[in-house]
């Protein structure tokens, strides 16, 4: 069988884009995490985050996050307009360094919460929602 | 400041030396995100409670910086430990400069 011009760029398309659409998520995932930690890795254990799987509207998303040790934990929406969702600094008085909020989702994306240690080092953890009405107006 | 603006915080009333007690607050605010349009298609300005600060006895116990991603009428759930008979300072900051603030005082048991 003779290989056209067309059947190549076809295949060519093809390989183009499955390589390319999971990079593109993955890598501006590690990047908000990256520009929170100025460029330090961070560990993948030690902070908790519960969201839910499924959310049904996305202008009230209950989630928790829960970071024994740390100082300060960071919230991200990798899909919302603006990333930035909260930063809870935990003082002296903390009984733990857990949280409880609503948030919005513009729609179905990953959630990010990168926990500062006391220790300076730091934790992250995603967990993806699927949300069925998106939450930013528009 | 914005219209309607009303903090309710639930916090037990009396409490041990020591115990850790669940926290919860919620303030009524609109939290425009300066993201939607209006009908004529103009942006509607930002508006929302940037930042939202828990202490007892002047000992922070948590302190939240708040980005237009938080819900209308920010909800929040958190723990504080209570070594004395005191009281807890909830104070929430609006864009505007307006602040809001509600105190509950808490005895030993």
């Amino acid at each position: 069988m003779e290989v056209t011009r067309r059947d190549t760029m076809a295949i060519g398309g093809a390989a183009v884009i499955s390589t390319l659409i999971p990079s593109i998520s993955v890598a501006s995932t590690n990047e908000l995490i990256m520009g929170i930690t100025g460029g330090a890795d961070a560990a993948a254990s030690g902070i908790d985050l519960t969201a839910p799987e499924i959310a049904e509207n996305g202008n009230t998303v209950p989630i928790s996050v829960d970071a024994p040790g740390a100082v300060a934990v960071t919230i991200l929406a990798a899909g919302n307009p603006l990333p930035g969702v909260a930063t809870f600094n935990f003082g002296d008085g903390a009984g733990s360094q857990s949280a409880t909020t609503r948030i919005r989702l513009a729609g179905t994306q990953d959630v990010i919460a990168v926990a500062k240690m006391a220790d300076g080092s730091f934790a992250a953890v995603s967990k993806t929602v699927k949300v069925t009405i998106g939450g930013c107006g528009g | 400041m914005a219209k309607g603006v009303k903090p309710r915080v639930k916090v037990p009333k009396t409490a041990s030396a020591g115990e850790m007690v669940t926290l919860k607050t919620l303030i009524s605010h609109k939290m425009e995100s300066g993201q939607r349009k209006d009908s004529d298609g103009n942006k509607i300005p930002r508006s929302i409670i940037n930042r939202f600060v828990c202490a007892f006895n002047g000992k922070t116990v948590v302190d939240v910086e708040m980005l237009p991603a938080i819900s209308t009428n920010p909800y929040f759930q958190f723990d504080a430990v209570i070594p004395e008979a005191g009281e807890f300072h909830f104070t929430w900051y609006d864009d505007d400069g307006s602040v809001y603030e509600t105190k509950k005082k808490v005895e030993m048991a």
